[in-house]
Formats: C-alpha cells, structure tokens, sequence
C-alpha cells in the first residue's frame, strides 16, 4: 500500500507526466530513504535563509516541469561557497522556461552511482544498480534483475559491475557502506513493486555513497 | 486444461482432408499417422468419401468413437465452427495447423477459438503451427515422412514459436545425438503458451530438459514464466530472437535506455536460473549436456587432450565462456605423471592442459581422467580426443563414462564428428557422457553446468 502523502504528490504530478525534483525527494524520504538536507526557494530571501540553515558549500538546481534533464539547461551549480554566486545563481535560473523554484542542498561527497527502476512489458518492474553521474550511458556499467529483489541478488548485482572494485576501496580509497548500498537496493525494490501502476521509469542518479552512507542525491520519477 | 490428450492421443481425427490433393498438409499428417503409430486415425472432410479405401467422415461428430486429438487443416474461415463441432463431439484436444489468422489480419476468427475453447476447457495448440511429434506415438507435422528428420528418442522437450526453428533444430539435435522427449510449434499461440507447455512439462516424467525457442511474451507473461521456471528441478533452456533495438521509442530516463527489452529479458530470465542460449550452437551444447548432468560446477576445467594446439584453443574458449582453467598443484602434477604408460612420460605436459601427445593411449586418458576426477582442484573434465591418433580405441568412451559415474563428476568429450568415428562416439553417448563435435562446443557444455544454479 502507498502511502497517502506520497500518492498526492503522484497525484499532484500527473499533468507534468513526470515528479519534480523536490517532490520525488520527498516521497523517497517518505520511504526511509536518505537525501542530503534540502529546501526550495523562489526568491532571495528564502535562498538566503535555506543556504544559512544548510550551510556552505551547497548545490542549487533548477525546478520547472518544463525541465527534465536540468544538466541539458545548465540547470545544476555545485560548489556555492557564498551568498553573492547562489543570488547570482537564482536570478539566472529564474530565467529559465517554467521555474517555479531553486532546489538548494547540502553537498555531499562519495561514489556516484546510479539505482533506477523500469517497469518492463513483459517482466513489470526492473530495478537498475551502476556507476551513476551524467556518463552513465556512455560506460553502460550496470546489472538489472526483476524486483523484487532478494539481499542475494543485490550481492549478485553487485559483483556484476566492472568497477566493483571502487566499492570496496580502490587504491586507497574508502570503501562504500556496501550493506548501506544493498539495503537501499531491496527496499527501493520493494517500493518499485507497490508503484508499478504508476510509475513508468525512475532513475536516483546519482546516489553518493561513502563509507558513512547512500544519499539520494537526484530523484526523476517518469510517471505512466 | 488438461493436455495430456494432446501429447498421448489414442484416437486422432484428421480434419480438412482433400480427396484429389495427396500433397495437401492434411493428407500428409494421415498418412504419416495412419498404420505407422500406435493410434486410430480417421479422416474427416464435409463432403465424406473415401481415401485409400478408408471412410471420410463428414463431421468429427459422426467417428464412432470418441477423438482425442484432431488435427485442423482447413482454410481459416472453416476453423471456428471445427473447433465448435470438435467440443459438442467431445472431442479431447486439437492441433490448429492452418494460418490465416492474426498473423494474416484475422484475429475475429482467433478470439472466437480462444472464447470458445476457454469456455470449454478445449486445449488447441496453434493455429498457425506444425503442431507436435512425440516419439513412437504422434507427429502432426505436414512434412512427408520421407523427408523428416527424426531425433532418436530422448528427454529434451522443445517448445518453439517457429515451425521452421524447430524443424531445423530437430536436425541439430539429430546431428549432435540430442533424444528429445516432445517437439511442439505453438505458432500464434493463440490459446497454449509456453506457461501451460512449461507447466505441463514440468510434470512430465518423459522429459528432463525443457527448451524454448521465444520470440517474445505478452503484458506481465514474461513474469510468470519465469517465476514458474525458477528452482525447478528440471534445467529450462531458453533461445531467444529480436533481441535488437531497432525501432525503439526514445525514452526520457537513463534506466528505461539502459534496460531496453532484450537486456530486461536477459536479466530477468538469468536470475530465475533459467539457462539463457545465445545461439543455435549453444541451444544444443546446454540441451546434450543438461540431460546428461544435474549438478551446477562452479567452472574450474580441466582439460585433457592429445594435441597442444587443441588444448591451447580449449583454454582461450574457456576463458571467453567465464571458465577458469587452474593451475595445478606439484602434488597433483606428480600424481598424473605417476599414471602415464614408460612410452609418454617423458614427453606428456602435465600442468593445466594435460597434453599427452599424439603418442598417448586409452591409458593415459583414462588414468588422468581419474586423477583428476578424484582431485578437487577441477569440479569438470574436458577430454579432447583425436581419435586418428594410433594409440586410442573404440572402447575409450566406455571408459571415460565409467570415470565420470564412479566418482560423479561431469566428463565432456569432443570427438569429430563423421560417420568414420560414430562408434567411438556411441561409446561415449550411450554410456551417458556428452560430446560435442567441436572444441568449442565442448566449453560451451560446462559454460551450460556453470550457468544452471538451482535453488
């Protein structure tokens, strides 16, 4: 069963065909899922304030219904250190077709990837696992399985990525909370399974993990 | 549904026969059936008459006796009001041979069959379809007899959406010594899909290897089947066509790009431990090899033969495959070398190919065979034998066989295959070891133990 909060917000969605941003946020969050700590401003003074409460270094992007793919509009600033770029930053994406606000959130570091889910024809929801960012479909670096999934699959997903290896410290990196990781994957599974009649596609890209956790950093929810 | 009728008729009507066309698909399924099958055939055509001296009747209702299976080859437009007649009459099952339906723009005279039959709990196979053949019992496929190819009597079961795949396998099974159990086209697959013929196999105790030719599954039926497949006891084996992307709609997500149909099915098909055959080559690799063992390997090869350029190539497709071929240890080095007959042991290469030279005997096959069977270092065997060789005999199949059942450990063999050396392949073949005409081939037989993982 869904909950009530997330269905509005499907509900809400439905003349777009798509979830914006802070809103697919939400219902992730709604979930259990962790995000970084974020707001939505339209103006300075909500900026100003939302970038107080977080604290620099931030991340602002753009929210429009009109806007999918917001790297296409250079619709994403990272690394805000001050008020004078994130104002600038604003008024900017103010221009841009159909704003209605500037996502602002906390900047979080670790391994990109990607977890995405499509509901297939023939199979109904697949879930996704890969090395994320915006090269995503260029590396093609990803293991799909049938949710629900099982803890033994996501192993399994998993192990199927060439660069496993940069999950477990790579070169002395750190390596990912990897039971972090799986528990997000099950459990994005599941929530994949009680949204198949709505939900067309989803792509949390990226989701930054580190030795401390994953974050949702990125939610595009294409409806049916 | 119940489709054993279909698969075990006693009594067969042939519906659709001509009286002045003996080529007509009608006449050949008759013929073919009629005194050569351990069943009862009778002819049906509207106009009654006779055939070879034998009554026609004009209705399936008028047989006096009760059908188990009619086989339909009128032209379409008739075929609705058969299969209503063939249900009043009581009859059993039926087998849909005539197109001119969906595929021919017909579906009103389609959805009337499925309506009716599911009603009536009527199973057809069909239409549009060759039907089944089923060894020493019924073959409704139109193809003279004379020109069939007829695998031997075996435990491979296969199921394909294509007549003409699965004729032609039928003639790589026959090549390669694959017994089948049951050949079906399914072709629109209007009533009877893979799910029921999967269900229904599953139980069969004919069958131990179920396969598939797929085209594709219809809203959600890829789901079911593959949850019924997974953890059966039975290795299911999968081919499948249109697997490229032409023509797909652009998507707005890296997901729904990256997950296309055929990577979808891929996945979802591999981890419900269905066996996934990316070919033709592999279709009858993974059927020989998953009839003859049950048990998964993890995939550490050994590999015996007695030319190096054979073992080199071994290894390089095992490599492809995602085989490993470990090095062994000087214990077990020493212990193959302690089996050589005096004349090789000097010259045999005992590391990881075994290469035991073109001067080797049954001997020193069969002692490595054993050691290596007996050792834990390699959980599969891979015997390349060169059967011109001076040293080797008609009885190493035998024996080799007698390896892999005494200590339980899967034995592949390639042995060229022409008809010089078939009874050195027999040995192997009826003695329960799989061989494959095809270093190649071979690795593909363990790549086929590596991917079966019940649960």
């Amino acid at each position: 069963m869904l909950k009530k909060d997330a269905m509005d917000i499907l509900n809400k969605s439905k003349k777009w065909g798509w979830v914006l941003e802070p809103d697919a946020q939400k219902i992730f969050s709604l979930y259990g899922f962790k995000t970084p700590k974020y707001d939505v401003a339209v103006n300075n003074e909500e900026a100003l304030a939302i970038a107080r409460k977080i604290g620099y270094p931030v991340v602002a992007k753009i929210v429009s219904p009109a806007v999918v793919h917001k790297s296409d509009v250079k619709g994403v600033v990272v690394g805000i250190r001050d008020d004078e770029t994130l104002l600038a930053t604003l008024a900017r994406l103010q221009k841009i077709g159909g704003f209605v606000g500037m996502l602002i959130a906390e900047m979080v570091k670790g391994l990109e990837l990607i977890i995405g889910a499509k509901n297939d024809h023939q199979f109904g929801p697949m879930i996704l696992v890969g090395m994320g960012g915006v090269g995503v479909e260029i590396y093609k670096d990803v293991s799909l399985r049938m949710a629900p999934i099982k803890p033994r699959d996501a192993d399994n997903m998993l192990g199927e990525l060439t660069a496993k290896k940069l999950l477990t410290g790579y070169r002395g990196s750190e390596p990912i909370n990897l039971a972090a990781l799986k528990k997000t994957l099950v459990n994005f599974s599941k929530l994949m399974m009680d949204l198949e009649g709505l939900v067309e596609s989803v792509d949390l890209n990226p989701v930054m993990c580190n030795a401390k956790s994953c974050l949702v950093v990125d939610a595009r929810i294409m409806l049916k | 549904m119940n489709l054993k009728p279909l698969f075990e008729p006693k009594t067969l009507a042939v519906i659709g026969l001509s009286s002045t066309n003996e080529r007509h698909p009608a006449n050949v399924i008759f013929d073919k059936n009629n005194h050569r099958y351990p069943l009862k055939v009778f002819g049906v055509n509207p106009k009654g008459g006779k055939l070879h001296d034998e009554p026609l009747y004009e209705r399936v209702g008028d047989i006096p006796t009760k059908i188990d299976l009619a086989v339909i080859a009128a032209r379409a437009e008739f075929v609705p009001d058969i299969i209503a007649q063939c249900i009043k009459a009581g009859v059993k099952s039926a087998a849909v041979i005539s197109g001119g339906f969906t595929e021919g723009g017909r579906s009103d005279l389609q959805d009337r069959m499925v309506a009716m039959a599911r009603e009536a709990r009527f199973p057809f196979i069909g239409p549009n379809c060759l039907g089944l053949f089923v060894p020493f019992r019924v073959d409704t496929f139109f193809l003279p007899i004379e020109r069939m190819i007829k695998p031997a009597p075996g435990s491979v079961a296969f199921i394909s959406q294509s007549g003409g795949i699965l004729v032609d396998q039928m003639i790589k099974f026959t090549q390669q010594g694959v017994g089948m159990s049951k050949a079906v086209s399914i072709g629109n697959k209007a009533l009877i899909r893979e799910i029921d013929l999967l269900k229904y196999l599953l139980t069969d105790p004919a069958t131990k290897v179920i396969a598939f030719y797929v085209e594709g599954f219809a809203e959600g039926e890829g789901r079911e089947f593959v949850l019924t497949a997974d953890c059966s006891p039975k290795p299911v084996i999968l081919m499948k066509s249109g697997k490229s992307e032409a023509g797909r709609r652009a998507v707005s997500s890296h997901t729904a790009s990256l997950a296309g149909d055929y990577a979808s099915f891929s996945a979802a098909v591999a981890q419900h431990n269905i066996v996934e055959a990316a070919n033709e080559q592999e279709l009858v690799s993974f059927c020989e090899v998953l009839s003859s063992y049950t048990t998964p390997i993890d995939g550490k090869i050994g590999i015996i033969t007695g030319s190096g350029g054979h073992g080199a190539m071994a290894v390089d497709a095992c490599f492809a495959a995602g085989l490993s071929v470990p090095e062994f240890s000087d214990d077990l080095k020493g212990l193959l070398q302690g089996g050589l007959t005096q004349s090789i042991r000097s010259i045999a290469s005992v590391g990881n190919p075994v290469d035991l030279t073109g001067s080797a005997v049954d001997d020193d096959f069969v002692s490595c065979a054993r050691t290596l069977a007996a050792s834990d270092a390699v959980d599969c065997i891979i015997v390349l034998l060169l059967p011109y060789l001076p040293g080797m005999t008609l009885d190493i199949g035998v024996r080799l066989s007698q390896v892999q059942r005494q200590f339980k450990k899967p034995v592949i063999a390639y042995v060229p295959h022409v008809e010089k050396y078939n009874m050195m392949i027999d040995g192997f073949e009826l003695n329960g070891t799989p061989v494959s005409p095809s270093i190649e081939g071979a690795v593909l037989m363990a790549k086929g133990l590596m991917r079966r993982k019940p649960c």
